[in-house]
């Protein structure tokens, strides 16, 4: 492939030079955790972790949106698409994910109106063609997904439809974070922070954390190259006892990040403190949509009550997810729990820790 | 999560710009850009541009870390 | 989870679609021709080897760049048919047609099952039609089925796959599959890729001739190579390694790709196959399907291993080693 910007990261010889010096550099064992679904992928379909060397123990963090998403809330998306003049929107992404009784493909089978889009603006495109039906975009992700929806809010304002509503699942990463490192019995020495989070985010967003816990951290891109690289600057760091937040991810991440999504998504959102699936109720970490976009606040306009759920039992999603454990180490991880007929979150989702484990680990 | 590769914007209009991937077309929001100009390369989200890529940062980084691992391998 | 109602999952090609053959449809037809769930039947009438297959084809949309419904559903049993090592030779058509389907499309389509099956060499000697009120069905729905003849020294078959096999691949992968998907609603994108829908029994033809030990032979079709080697891998109880940077993979597909999340060793094609060869024939072998007009950038791609049975490895462009899994269900588009 011939793309530019991400051939040069996929270049075998820079690789193997980096994982030299790595090999070179890493004495004490360490654990290094990725907060993001699209680095947990990478590093297990380049292989990454075969070609460490064994004192260092990738671990993934609550970085898949759709894994970190609370169960209630799965419970009122698929409550949402049996209302009869409906049409979810949605990603891909969550359709397989099991609520308490259902999934929404299954309620796709069974005749809901559930259809996958590639953007907002296509669910926009769907609410201006079907007039007589309400819909519903489910608003999953973290920042960098955020401001996307904030804009189609404020385009759907401007165009004037009424038929336009967003459920705001969003979570925000810099607070879980936090909360990860005030965790008992959690132990990490290094996070690989998210890349495309930290383009809206930027790195100024990870100051506060840095200098109240000085836990060494760098931002990475997605081709093994970034990935490799960020590792081998987190190892420099702990060896040499100086932790740094760095960047290395420079063509896409500036000190200051997207200031004009930020203000978009500060416009249509105020946070709130939301519930992450495996780790309680975390303050701050979520987007609700504020006061004067209220007309497309989907859970204002429908009144769907759903009680809390619990997790599945058995299920180890939340300390997978925390680190605490890897997925061999939960009970029902394939013998109960598969691709095929996941339990948890971190198994449904293609970026969950648990289905990258099943997928591409001997 | 949130993936986005980096797309060549080849036409704008309004604040839709069409963007190319390697031959595959297709039209994304420039809505959260500030300014962005036919030929840059972009961050592509969702449907909508993130970022825009600073080329010659992108190079210098890159000239760098090639550097930094050449010489690790000269010292060995 | 598990459900009492059909999902499109069932039809992606991948493990749910196989737990629904296996556990529901097998023990109700059992018998020992298809229980070896090759792409077509074989048995024999008369001393001769016979190869029959039946497809069905729903695509949508029915008119796409590079073919249509209908080649798309002659040249899929060709290929079938093809992959037993059979010599197809006649071809039944049964159309399902909606209310109100536009004649000139209906027209179009058959005139393209004509052509297609002029290219391949088989006649179409049977059909049927039956028209459906709207709504029904969605426009028109196509199964064609074929029986062919295999030569007397081939035996070819998906579990004859033998450590030190050559796994050769006859073109680049995800090409249907991907101009299929972007032209879906919410989907589009604008790209110059086109199906690979096309006949492959000449090139088997052609290969035979300089070899007539081929072990096995596959079309990656839904599914792609992936779950295609998996099946294999099963079947055979071997190993299977391939090589990342061997794998040819258009650079618009892999852009696709990309921005969708998809893995393009899942992707469909219509118009490639996977051949498993003895390592020293696998030279001749590439060549001649070099020389067929579809299987110009045919390559090897990896080879059969003794260790890791029923299992699918891929060496990656940067030197790691991952599983290729067969695919679950529909790959959905991987965005937030």
């Amino acid at each position: 492939m011939t793309i530019k910007h991400i051939e040069e990261y996929r270049d075998p010889d820079t690789s193997r030079k980096i994982i030299d010096r790595i090999q070179n550099i890493s004495k004490s064992k360490i654990r290094i955790m990725e907060v993001c679904g699209t680095h947990t992928m990478s590093i297990f379909r380049s292989g990454i972790r075969a070609l460490l060397p064994n004192t260092i123990s990738l671990l993934s963090g609550p970085g898949c949106p759709v894994c970190v998403t609370a169960q209630n809330e799965i419970d009122a998306f698929i409550e949402l698409s049996r209302v009869d003049d409906v049409i979810i929107a949605t990603f891909g992404d969550i359709l397989r994910v099991p609520g308490t009784q259902s999934t929404l493909q299954k309620e796709k089978g069974y005749g809901g109106d559930i259809r996958v889009v590639y953007s907002t603006f296509d669910a926009l495109d769907i609410a201006r063609r079907n007039p007589g039906k309400r819909i519903v975009f489910l608003g999953v992700g973290f920042e960098t997904t955020a401001p996307t929806i904030a804009a189609s809010i404020i385009s759907a304002n401007e165009m004037g439809l009424d038929n336009f509503f967003v459920f705001s699942a969003h979570k925000l990463v810099p607070p879980a974070l936090e909360a990860l490192l005030e965790t008992d019995n959690v132990r990490i020495d290094g996070f690989i922070l998210p890349g495309h989070v930290s383009v809206i985010i930027g790195t100024k967003a990870y100051t506060p954390l840095f200098e109240k816990y000085k836990i060494p951290g760098a931002v990475a891109g997605f081709e093994p190259i970034d990935i490799l690289q960020a590792v081998s600057l987190l190892i420099e760091q702990i060896e040499s006892g100086h932790p740094r937040l760095e960047n290395a991810y420079i063509r896409a991440v500036t000190f200051d990040g997207n200031k004009k999504a930020q203000k978009i998504m500060h416009d249509v959102f105020e946070t709130v403190d939301i519930n992450w699936r495996g780790m309680g109720t975390i303050p701050k970490s979520g987007l609700k949509i504020r006061k004067g976009y209220a007309a497309f606040d989907a859970q204002r306009e429908f009144d769907i009550l759903v009680p809390y759920s619990k997790d599945p039992k058995g299920c180890a999603c939340g300390e997978i997810l925390t680190g605490m454990k890897i997925p061999p180490e939960c009970i029902l991880y394939k013998k109960i729990c598969t691709p095929m007929d996941p339990v948890g979150p971190c198994m449904v989702s293609s970026e969950g820790t648990c289905a990258a484990y099943y997928r591409y680990h001997s | 999560m949130c993936l986005a590769i980096p797309s060549k914007i080849v036409k704008i209009e309004n604040n839709m710009g069409t963007i190319d991937v390697a031959g595959a077309r297709r039209k994304v929001s420039l809505l959260l850009l500030e300014d962005a100009i036919v030929g840059d390369y972009v961050i592509v989200h969702a449907g909508f541009a993130l970022h825009k890529i600073d080329e010659s940062a992108a190079n210098e980084a890159l000239k760098i870390l090639r550097e930094a691992v050449s010489r690790v391998e000269g010292r060995d | 989870m598990k459900t009492n109602k059909i999902l499109l999952d069932h039809g992606s090609g991948g493990k749910i679609s196989h737990s629904l053959i296996t556990d529901i449809m097998l023990p109700i037809f059992d018998n020992p021709i298809l229980s070896q769930l090759n792409d077509g039947a074989i048995f024999d009438v008369e001393g001769k080897r016979l190869a029959f297959s039946t497809d069905t084809y729903v695509v949508d949309p029915i008119f796409f760049p590079g073919g249509n419904i209908g080649d798309l559903a002659i040249n899929g049993t060709v290929n079938d048919i093809a992959m037993c090592g059979a010599t197809p030779l006649y071809l039944s058509v049964g159309l399902v047609i909606e209310e109100g389907f536009s004649l000139d499309d209906l027209e179009e389509i058959l005139k393209s099952m004509s052509i297609a099956a002029e290219k391949a060499c088989v006649k179409v000697v049977t059909g049927d039609t039956k028209v459906v009120p709207t709504g029904v069905a969605d426009k028109i729905f196509i199964n064609t089925s074929g029986i062919g003849l295999i030569p007397e020294s081939v035996d070819i078959a998906s579990h004859k796959a033998r450590p030190g096999d050559k796994i050769i691949l006859s073109g680049s992968i995800g090409d249907h599959g991907i101009t299929v998907l972007t032209q879906r609603e919410g989907m589009t994108f604008d790209s110059s890729v086109i199906s690979d829908s096309a006949p492959l029994n000449h090139m088997v033809n052609g290969m035979l001739c300089v070899c007539n030990e081929i072990h096995v032979l596959r079309d990656p079709t839904r599914g792609g190579v992936g779950t295609a080697l998996n099946e294999i891998a099963n079947k055979s109880n071997a190993g299977i390694r391939i090589y990342e940077e061997k794998i040819p993979v258009k650079d618009e597909v892999a852009g696709i790709c990309e921005l969708l999340g998809f893995d393009p060793l899942y992707i469909a094609n219509e118009g490639k196959l996977l051949a498993f060869v003895d390592p020293d024939r696998a030279g001749d072998v590439l060549a001649a399907v070099k020389d067929d007009e579809f299987g110009k950038d045919a390559c090897i791609i990896g080879e059969v291993i003794s260790e890791h049975p029923r299992k699918v490895f891929m060496q990656t462009r940067i030197g790691g080693t991952r599983i290729v899994d067969m695919l679950t269900g529909e790959q959905l588009p991987r965005i937030c």
